[in-house]
């Protein structure tokens, strides 16, 4: 059954059109991936998702219309977002980010399990805590908006790029992260990646954009053997 | 010596009305990026509406309570109905319509309680109060008191409550803030209606030294502008002690330096500003703002 149910999906900035009809899916428990070169449309495709650009077109979660809601309403739903550009408070502390992340859930009352669910995947931000969070590093901030992404208790995870920037072993950390809590917690993943190899890996379905469009999609296992995929994504 | 603890602490009450509208300014210019001009006359027009009810007969300390509920409600519906659909012009359109709701206030204040001045009563006994050996005003220490908790409050607020950080991260990072489920929109809402609740304190504690008319908040206002500034605009508690800062040496200026007297006061209390602000453009405790390139 699918968690994020995407058809004829179209956005536009002002008056450009970049998306020009999608169709994708997310299964409940499940991880999608989204390919495709610098301008595709993919960061655009997940703010399409949770409603922060102008849409055409259905788009379902768990089975309800979302499309044309407002972003934090849809927030409350279930789905977080973690953005292109990190989305960090500045001038905010570590645990103000984490606790600004679990801002829209239903039940407050398990803050502190939370956080120290959160610092137990991240040891990094425990020990930085009360810092203020435009001192961290690059990677360090990448961590922190994963984290605050998952004090929602998300049911579907968006993820634009968390490879961006980072050195080759955090990265495998943070995938490794997103693996346990799907496997663990049921959260949908949708996943967009430059880092091809890594995201066929972890993925089981995956899309490939070309500017607005679906050119390719199928099981991870079967993209990951196509000759373009490999000559054009994967380099080798 | 007497007389100068004397005009520090009255210093420090006018001082602390200063900071306070220099607050209300600061709040609104985090969140949006605009000054409001109105502030003063929204503050004004909420003393006008503390004087009705207590001339209704309400208890003085009623009255206060009542007036900062009206004036929190009435600065979070002028957000709403006037600011919000300009919310996306051009910052020189939102300063337009401030200084449109500015007129609009002081006349219709005008108009329903003429522009002739009303004395507007304190609180606090008339009979100055003697510590040690010196004499201070009642109404000088219960206005720094009053003061003091509704900035202590606003900073509790602030600081420690899940609303108070969500308007803070709102008015940051409004986009994260959404992705985070806050409605942006209301955290301004509140930002406003909370700023009117601090100028309606003020307005309430300087009226029964300036006594009551709608143009009452402009001087005022120009030091509170000033105490911002000096502050620098991006902190909060820079404002509040920037108007401290003002309210003492523009008092102090104006009892030790005998050809200033109190004319001059205004002038020799901006020029202490702009000497400040050529040495530390961004003000006292202002961080700079930084461009990129
Ligand atoms: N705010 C915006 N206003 C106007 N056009 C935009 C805006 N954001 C993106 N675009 C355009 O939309 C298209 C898709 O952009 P998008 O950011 O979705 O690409 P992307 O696949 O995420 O690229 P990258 O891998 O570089 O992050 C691009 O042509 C881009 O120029
Ligand atoms: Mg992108």
């Amino acid at each position: 059954m699918a968690l994020l149910e995407v058809a004829g999906l179209e956005a536009q900035y002002g008056w450009t059109k970049v998306l020009h009809g999608l169709s994708f899916a997310v299964d409940v428990g499940g991880i999608t991936t989204i390919l495709g070169a610098n301008g595709a449309g993919k960061t655009t495709t997940l703010r399409a998702v949770c409603g922060m650009v102008k849409t055409a077109g259905e788009v379902r979660f768990d089975g309800h219309r979302i499309a044309g809601r407002a972003t934090e309403d849809i927030v409350r739903l279930g789905i977080a977002h973690v953005p292109e550009g990190r989305g960090t408070f500045m001038q905010l502390t570590v645990e103000e980010n984490l606790r600004l992340g679990a801002y829209a859930r239903a039940s407050r009352g398990t803050l502190a399990g939370d956080l120290r669910r959160v610092f137990e995947y991240f040891p990094v931000l425990g020990d930085r805590q009360r810092q203020i969070a435009g001192s961290l590093s690059g990677g360090e901030q990448q961590m922190l908006a994963v984290a605050r992404a998952l004090m929602l208790r998300p049911r579907l995870l968006l993820l634009d790029e968390p490879s961006l920037g980072l050195a080759p072993l955090v990265v495998r950390e943070i995938f490794r992260i997103v693996r346990t809590i799907n496997r663990e917690e049921r959260v949908g993943v949708l996943l967009v990646e430059q880092n091809a190899a890594m995201a066929l890996d972890l993925a089981d379905h995956a899309y490939l954009l070309e500017t607005g469009r679906v050119v390719m999609s199928g099981p991870a296992e079967t993209l990951r053997k196509d000759d373009a995929i490999r000559r054009s994504y994967l380099g080798y | 010596m007497d007389i100068f603890v004397q005009q520090v602490v009255s210093g420090l009450a006018t001082g602390g009305i200063y900071g306070s509208l220099a607050l209300a300014l600061v709040m609104i210019y985090q969140a949006t990026d605009v000054v409001n001009y109105a502030q003063g006359e929204m503050a004004m027009f909420s003393t006008y509406l503390a004087w009705t009810l207590i001339n209704a007969g309400l208890p003085y300390w009623v009255a206060f309570a009542a007036t900062l509920a009206i004036a929190f409600v009435g600065g979070l519906a002028i957000e709403r109905v006037v600011i919000r659909p300009v919310e996306n012009a051009p910052v020189l359109t939102i300063v337009i319509v401030c200084i449109g709701l500015l007129v609009i206030l002081n006349s219709v204040a005008g108009w329903v309680y003429s522009y002739i001045q009303k004395p507007f009563p304190s609180p606090f006994p008339e009979k100055p109060i003697r510590i040690g050996n010196v004499f201070f005003g009642a109404h000088d220490l219960g206005a720094l008191g009053v003061t003091l908790v509704v900035l202590l409050s606003l900073y509790v607020f602030f600081r420690y409550t899940t609303l108070g950080l969500a308007m803070r991260a709102a008015a940051q990072n409004p986009v994260s803030s959404r992705l985070c489920g806050i409605r942006v929109g209301w955290m301004l809402a509140v930002g406003w209606g909370l700023a009117a609740l601090v100028g309606a304190v003020a307005g309430m504690m300087v009226a029964p030294v300036v006594f009551l008319d709608p143009n009452m908040m402009g001087g005022i206002l120009i030091y509170a502008f000033a105490s911002a500034t000096l502050g620098g605009f991006t902190s909060p508690g820079g404002a509040v002690l920037g108007g401290l800062i003002v309210g003492v040496i523009e008092n102090l200026v104006g009892t030790y330096v005998r050809f200033i007297g109190t004319e001059l006061k205004l002038t020799v209390a901006l020029a202490v500003i702009l000497v400040v602000l050529i040495v530390k453009p961004s003000g006292l405790f202002g961080r700079a703002a930084v461009h990129r390139v």
